[in-house]
């Protein structure tokens, strides 16, 4: 969760120094959602993410300076700077990729838990979409297939209060519970600012599935800190709204101090933690600044396999 | 070999591959028909009835049956391609791309582009095209061009059942996604089909007859439709050299500018839409690569651009017929 963060707050200050060509969507204040499930999954489970898809990539075991080389539109890069901060992948990892289009991902995950179903095989998949999403025909039709084909799939609604500058109070009709339970979903509410419920539930959750118990649908709470995108002074949030909860929500905060109540860690070990997070970013940030820019004749590799 | 119908040659393609590789599976609406009820399983094997059987032979895990929920199930279809399965998805009509096409464009098209070359997307997704059914305006088109207009597509549409066979076992063993086009009219047309499994490479262009006079570009239904024309031609001494493309992307362009070449003379038919359309696209190759070799201007025997009419009477006149394409013919070699 702190590399999260940390990688978020890097490229929110060197976006705005304009050294991060292309649109960037941030998912700092979220990081609890995608550790807590993808610490539940192996490389062979798949996960499709979302324009915010830097967390559930990193979460997910993307190499932190790939992925920083890719932002910075590196031939080094995870995608080698063709795809950019909506298209981060690695499919060694089993992440699909973040995706461009809202909902988009959704229908790829369910052909990544199809081929689980088709080969009898335990391993399951992970779609993260936003509240946004769940407006969507892609996201709807996909829920409704995962029940009809008793696909191992998980629908991780991150809920972070907005699409884009519209409260989602507003813009979805109804509960999305209800919505999920209307497609016989098995669903649960959880609390995305605190990790030890994300972890504990989401875990439960994923085993009934990897046991075949059928598609299931989490509705997540959360909240993003920066804009949709960067540059986006996000005037439709009330005023002190983001101070509120960071000070009061705070995913890392709660963390530390339940942790740390729990004895689990010491506020030292903690701190050489928050230590070593900055020497990777660092370093991945000094290496994406020097790594090779794509050549010319990249433009036009990676079309077709054969052509 | 043996005489088969264009039904028949798919069918023996999908079964070969699917007995050949474990990886390869049928989803789509109705492929089975019948799927949870209480009456006859396998009912249709497709609306046009050519995945009938494969459900007996492979079962309902690898001959999916789906709600009609085009997107889910193109779009699941792409994702397990992406994560190492072959599948094969069956869109009933080209016409319900329009319905998907997010998953068709922004999805399946791009993936290996955007995920820097880590992906293969070996993804077939069969569907029908063409007029003559009088079916209307969202069941007729022929949408080659607009697929061929997306880079990371394939696409592909056999003019006879030899070529579907031939074709389509290319198409699924093919890494990259391909979208199959079947004319619906030619699902009973009958011919030469081997009954062993044999492949017919994607971008390379059969030379369907050789003259002299003219070159006629076509692709599936089309290339019968024009072969029927230069028959007629023929006995007033008019050679026609018909080239029958096999697939748009890869285009072989090699086949088309060696003949304009030689013949010095153009007519591209397509039953697509004329505006930035394929003909246009055959037309514009022409002028770049073999305009000196040309010695008329280059004719395109295409539907008006218009949407296609339900009524007979209008769908004839816009179909492109044998009669126009000899006046066609006729008119580039008065020039």
């Amino acid at each position: 969760m702190r590399t999260i963060r940390e990688f978020e707050d890097r490229i929110h200050i060197n976006s705005a120094k304009g050294e991060v060509p292309g649109f960037i969507h941030l998912s700092a204040g979220q990081e609890a959602s995608a550790v807590g499930i993808c610490m539940h999954l192996t490389d062979e489970d798949h996960i499709a993410s979302t324009h915010r898809g830097h967390g559930h990539s990193l979460a997910k075991g993307c190499d932190v300076t790939a992925m920083m080389d890719e932002i910075y539109a590196k031939r080094t890069g995870l995608c080698a700077g063709k795809g950019g901060s909506m298209h981060m992948a690695d499919l060694s990892k089993g992440m699909i990729g973040a995706n461009g289009i809202v909902g988009g991902g959704v229908p790829l995950t369910a052909g990544a838990a199809l081929k689980s179903r088709i080969q009898g095989t335990d391993r399951v998949a992970v779609a993260f979409f936003g509240d946004g999403a769940l407006n969507e025909g892609a996201t709807l039709e996909t829920m409704n297939l995962a029940k009809v084909l008793n696909l191992p799939m998980i629908f991780a609604m991150e809920d972070n209060g907005y699409g884009e500058a519209t409260p989602s109070s507003w813009a979805i009709g109804g509960q999305p519970l209800a919505r999920a339970e209307g497609f016989g979903l098995l669903a649960r509410a959880l609390d995305g600012h605190d990790f030890f419920e994300m972890y504990e539930e989401a875990g439960k959750v994923i085993r009934d599935v990897r046991a075949g118990a059928g598609p299931a649908f989490l509705h997540i709470s959360a909240y993003r800190y920066y804009g949709h995108f960067e540059g986006d002074a996000a005037t439709y949030r009330p005023e002190g709204e983001v101070e509120r909860v960071q000070k009061e929500k705070d995913c890392l905060k709660i963390f530390r101090t339940r942790a740390l109540a729990a004895g689990m860690v010491t506020g030292k070990e903690l701190d050489d933690i928050e230590q070593q997070v900055i020497g990777v970013l660092d370093d991945a940030v000094e290496h994406a600044r020097q790594a090779p820019l794509p050549n010319a004749a990249d433009l036009v590799t990676d079309v077709y396999v054969s052509y | 070999m043996s005489e088969k119908s264009f039904r028949q040659a798919i069918n023996e393609a999908l079964r070969e591959e699917m007995r050949r590789d474990p990886t390869v599976f049928l989803i789509g609406e109705d492929i089975a028909g019948g799927t949870g009820g209480e009456g006859e399983e396998d009912a249709w094997g497709g609306v046009m009835g050519v995945t009938k059987g494969l459900l007996g032979e492979f079962g309902a895990s690898r001959v999916i049956d789906t709600p009609i929920s085009e997107t889910a199930y193109i779009g699941a279809a792409a994702g397990a391609a992406v994560t190492g399965m072959r599948p094969v998805a069956e869109l009933m009509f080209c016409d319900f791309a329009g319905v998907c096409f997010d998953q068709i464009m922004n999805q399946t098209a791009k993936l290996r582009y955007m995920l820097g070359g880590q992906a293969k997307v070996p993804l077939v997704i069969r569907m029908q095209c063409g007029g003559g059914f009088n079916a209307a305006a969202q069941h007729s088109q022929t949408l080659h061009g607009l697929f061929t207009h997306i880079p990371g597509l394939k696409v592909v549409m056999p003019s006879n059942p030899y070529e579907a066979k031939g074709l389509l076992i290319e198409s699924i063993r093919d890494d990259d996604p391909v979208m199959f086009m079947e004319h619906k009219f030619m699902y009973d047309d009958k011919g030469e089909v081997p009954d062993e499994s044999y492949t017919i490479p994607l971008g390379e262009a059969h030379y369907s007859r050789d003259g002299e006079d003219i070159t006629i570009c076509a692709l599936g239904r089309m290339v019968n439709l024009c072969n029927e024309a230069a028959d007629d031609l023929a006995q007033e001494g008019i050679g026609c050299t018909v080239i029958d493309l096999r697939s748009t992307s890869p285009l072989d362009e090699e086949s088309i500018c060696e003949s304009v070449e030689e013949t010095g003379r153009l007519v591209v038919v397509d039953e697509g839409y004329p505006r930035c359309g394929f003909a246009a696209d055959i037309a514009a190759l022409a002028a770049v690569r073999a305009q000196p070799a040309l010695r008329a201007p280059v004719k395109l025997v295409t539907p008006p651009h218009t949407t296609i009419p339900f009524a007979p009477t209008l769908e004839e006149l816009y179909i492109p017929s044998v009669d126009r394409i000899k006046q066609g013919i006729r008119e580039v070699l008065a020039a």
